[in-house]
């Protein structure tokens, strides 16, 4: 067994980088407490966004970062996500928190029927493959009548502010505190991932998939646990986005923009990294936000050019991500004895 | 369903595979040289069809007679593609080099929408117009020429990898880099070329298609998907594969479209795809 396996195993989880610990408290008490000093509608908006393409980001992060495949469609996981919710809730009132549990199920299950036949083979047929997916969602979701084909479903509107369904129309605070939930459950889930002995298999096949066969790892298996984890990340995402704009189309929650974004911002940060998608959401939402707030409208996309620009130069010149500007011994574990 | 409209799809498959053919064998090219699959293929698609288009637009030049100029704009993009990027990433990992050139793809998408807007263009009464009428089968003119012209494109590259002196440097490359250059072949040099050839291929395929497609900024992505396909089917880095791939893409496209639903071609196109890499994952003429 790898020598850091059995030293990461051999201690427990919270006997970490005291930086590490601080570092973490402050920033989930401080974002906690941020609604109360009054952020104005904007900023909360600005802070849903980072949340949700941080966990966007995050699941994109487990099948590129850990396993090392290229997924272009992961907006199709986003969608299923998005059309589960809405679609119970509009067809028979089912509560989206009850129906989210099973757009996830529904997302896993599409991983394993795409991960099977494609995650035996080299990267390139993956990838492929993905983007061949991401647009096939869209097209059938496009015709298909009984979800209101192509233009998309409108989630009813309650009177008032209900949890049940998830929906607050006073204030944004509510959705602000249900996306922070999952972006610090999100972040514990994938930090738990990858400090594990499932982490440690997924980079092994990931760095050498010969090697790791050999040392009798599974390398397809562990290659589908991980797109099937991804995209069950990525589903209540979709969700959690269908509720908190209320109208979801093809065009919108399939495009192939979530895929792209999601790449960037995990490669802008630092692709197989924990830290790495949350920097990239934080840097790269706000741009995009202004972007649109200052060039928007012309539909020039130049927000688009921004994303084009910045993913090359970071391939080039950064191919590890910012988060390599850090050094490595402030986020790592303590000098081990 | 007679057996006419049959006969009439299946001319029309055939005739949209060798074009397909000719998108692929680009993409193959620059595959079987560096290991890089041209995730901005379609863009560049793109590009020589509006090459195309604005020659005839600002000088009146009609796409006939502009092929050259394309093929040479598009040559010359190539060795740009690779200068200013590819030459960083050849020994990234292969995650880093879908990104970028999938980063490529959006950088050439998006600054294509900002100067000339996602609008549906045409080219209006080009030179080659109307259709032949053979026996039952309609042929539309400019399909046919576009596709008569991108075979012989085809041959002439095969011709070209397979018999010249250039060709064959171009295969010792592709098969071990190191190798070529120490019998004195410049493997940068090779790239490079290699890059001109494959999007001289796009350039003609999109010169041609401007005689009678829609050009919008969008256009490239279906076209590349089906390269993609093409690719993986006619076997990574096969050019001859990618004639038999891009034929059998046209067929099942035109066919599938005219016995179950036209709006879902790219599902067939796509279940083959998964056919392909379930059964034979090399592909039909695959080395791997």
């Amino acid at each position: 067994m790898d020598n850091k396996l059995i030293i990461a195993k051999s201690e427990p989880l919270w006997n970490t980088n005291n930086r590490v610990v601080f570092l973490i408290s402050t920033l989930i008490i401080l974002l906690f407490a941020l609604p109360l000093f009054g952020l104005n509608s904007f900023y909360l908006h600005l802070f849903i966004m980072i949340f949700m393409h941080a966990v966007m980001a995050q699941s994109w992060n487990v099948i590129a970062g850990f396993s090392g495949q290229i997924s272009l469609g992961h907006g199709a996981f986003f969608g299923i996500g998005a059309y589960a919710t809405s679609f119970f809730y509009i067809e028979y009132g089912i509560s989206p928190w009850v129906s989210m549990p099973f757009g996830i199920l529904v997302s896993g299950f599409f991983a394993v029927l795409i991960g099977i036949p494609m995650l035996r083979l080299s990267g390139h047929y993956f990838a492929i493959a993905t983007l061949l997916i991401g647009i096939s969602f869209q097209v059938v979701f496009q015709r298909w009548d009984l979800v209101g084909a192509a233009s998309g479903l409108w989630v009813p509107m309650t009177p008032e502010d209900s949890w049940s369904a998830l929906q607050f129309h006073s204030s944004k605070v509510s959705y602000y505190y249900i996306f922070l939930v999952f972006f610090i459950v999100t972040f514990f889930i994938v930090w738990l991932l990858s400090r594990s002995k499932l982490g440690y298999r997924l980079r092994a096949v990931r760095d050498d998939p010969q090697a790791a066969l050999s040392l009798c790892i599974n390398v397809s298996n562990y290659k589908i646990i991980a797109y099937v984890i991804s995209a069950m990340i990525m589903a209540p995402m979709g969700s959690l986005f269908a509720q908190y704009i209320l109208i979801i189309d093809p065009d919108r929650v399939f495009n192939i923009e979530i895929s792209i974004i999601v790449l960037l911002i995990t490669v802008l940060g630092g692709i197989g990294n924990v830290w790495g998608p949350i920097i990239g959401a934080s840097i790269l939402i706000p741009i995009s936000e202004y972007s649109r707030i200052y060039l928007g409208g012309t539909g020039g996309a130049v927000d688009l050019i921004l994303y084009g620009l910045i993913l090359m130069i970071i391939c080039i010149f950064r191919p590890d991500g910012l988060i390599s500007f850090v050094p490595k011994d402030i986020l790592n574990r303590k000098k081990q004895r | 369903m007679t057996s006419e409209i049959i006969l009439q799809a299946i001319v029309t498959g055939l005739m949209m595979g060798l074009i397909y053919a000719l998108i692929a064998a680009g993409l193959s090219l620059i595959f079987g040289l560096m290991e890089i699959v041209n995730f901005a293929h379609g863009e560049h698609l793109m590009l020589s069809m509006f090459s195309s288009f604005w020659l005839w637009s600002l000088f009146g030049l009609d796409p006939i007679f502009s092929i050259p100029i394309t093929i040479l704009l598009m040559a010359f993009c190539g060795v740009i593609t690779h200068y200013f990027l590819i030459r960083y990433i050849l020994k990234a990992k292969m995650l880093i080099q879908i990104c970028a050139t999938f980063g490529l793809s959006i950088f050439i998408r998006s600054i294509a929408q900002l100067l000339w807007t996602p609008d549906f263009r045409n080219v209006d009464k080009p030179l080659l117009e109307g259709r032949l009428e053979i026996g039952s089968v309609f042929i539309g003119q400019p399909q046919l020429v576009a596709s008569l012209v991108c075979l012989v494109a085809f041959i002439g590259l095969y011709l070209f990898v397979t018999k010249t002196e250039t060709g064959l440097a171009l295969q010792a490359t592709a098969q071990d880099r190191h190798a070529a250059e120490i019998l004195g072949i410049p493997s940068n040099k090779m790239f490079a070329i290699g890059w001109a050839i494959g999007l001289g291929c796009v350039g003609v395929a999109g010169g041609m298609m401007a005689n009678y497609f829609f050009i919008f900024t969008d256009v490239g992505i279906n076209f590349a998907l089906f390269a993609f396909v093409a690719v993986a089917l006619g076997g990574f880095g096969s050019i001859i594969g990618c004639l038999y791939a891009g034929i059998i893409i046209g067929l099942v496209e035109s066919l599938g479209g005219l016995l179950i639903d036209p709006s879902f071609k790219l599902l067939y196109v796509f279940a083959i795809y998964l056919l392909v890499v379930i059964y034979r994952p090399q592909g039909l003429f695959g080395r791997y």
